[in-house]
């Protein structure tokens, strides 16, 4: 009972954290809320057990991408523009989007469904046989370190990946580099 | 951001705790929520909290853009060379028993230990490197703009 209410309230701010975030023209406030947006998913993250993911979402949701995206504005300007052309289009697009996103959910097994596909493959063997195989007391680790090992590595190349792009397009390397030829000849 | 005195003084006590409790959720990730990831972004945010406050300039100087940068290779080649490194004592790749094939799970912890470490060290060179790239372009609009 208490959880669902949570839920319902935690749900509700974040629907009206998106409303605002809409309504807003002046990015500085948007940043700010989009950092209260992550904030809000992080606590609906650890309602679901997820402390992992929750802590995550506040670090880089909440800490890194405001920074970032405060960076932005500094860079570029700090408003949008009203919109010239007609909404309802995108809003069309954006309510046929949703509706078929829903309609997809409703084939998904029920949230917590002992018999769900994921809880009955891979997930017993993990959970019981992870303390006598790896030793360590948070499973989550051990699953993201250990038997999934592949996976975390590609994460960490594509993390990589991503920094070298940003660097590549954003740091001017190569730029300060001409500098310094022009100035030798 | 150089007047605002409660500001530069908070940063200071904060940015050594940062930096511990990134050590903690880095090597505690065992027992506890967190991991590489999770830490390496918080250790970012100490010197990204640094480089806001007391400028690009001064945060540069503690943690040059060179070594950022390698920083940010460095760790994918000490994820991937712990799986070779597995290799080399004749498993398969990523198979972390081989570091003690007496006790299999103490050689689990081992290779935990490193591509956890792997991962930090990736995320907190690029977490900083972004924000260095970004930070370091000369800004369009000027403090009192906001």
């Amino acid at each position: 009972m208490t959880e669902t209410l949570i839920n319902v309230i935690l749900f509700s701010m974040l629907v009206t954290t998106a409303f605002a975030i809409l309504r807003m023209r002046r990015l500085f406030a948007v940043v700010m809320l989009s950092g209260v947006f992550s904030l809000l998913t992080a606590m609906l993250f650890v309602t679901l057990d997820a402390v992992d993911v929750a802590f995550t979402e506040a670090a880089v949701g909440a800490g890194i991408s405001t920074v970032l995206l405060l960076g932005t504005i500094a860079l570029t300007s700090r408003g949008t523009k009203a919109p010239t052309r007609s909404n309802t289009l995108p809003l069309l697009l954006v309510i046929l989007t949703g509706s078929v996103l829903v309609y997809g959910t409703l084939d998904m097994p029920a949230f917590g469904d002992p018999n769900a596909p994921a809880q009955v493959h891979l997930a017993p063997h993990f959970l019981n046989n992870s303390i006598e195989e790896i030793d360590v007391p948070n499973v989550v680790t051990s699953i993201l370190a250990s038997y999934r090992g592949f996976d975390t590595l590609g994460e960490v190349a594509v993390v990589f990946t991503a920094g070298i792009g940003v660097l590549l397009i954003l740091s001017g390397l190569r730029r300060r580099r001409q500098d310094d030829a022009e100035e030798e000849t | 951001m150089q007047h605002h005195l409660i500001l530069r003084v908070v940063t200071k006590f904060l940015v050594g705790t940062i930096i511990l409790f990134a050590f903690y959720v880095q090597f505690h990730g065992d027992f506890s929520p967190g991991g590489g990831f999770q830490a390496g972004v918080i250790m970012a945010v100490a010197f990204i909290l640094y480089g806001l406050v007391f400028g690009l300039d001064r945060v540069q100087e503690v943690f040059p853009p060179w070594i950022v940068h390698k920083l940010v290779a460095l760790g994918v080649l000490v994820y991937a060379g712990t799986g070779v490194w597995n290799m080399v004592l004749g498993y398969e790749f990523l198979h972390y028993g081989s570091f003690n094939p007496h006790h299999m799970s103490h050689g689990q912890h081992t290779g935990i230990i490193w591509v956890e470490a792997g991962v930090g060290i990736t995320v907190t060179g690029v977490m900083i490197a972004i924000y260095y790239a970004f930070a370091g372009r000369p800004p369009r609009l000027g403090d009192d703009d906001w």
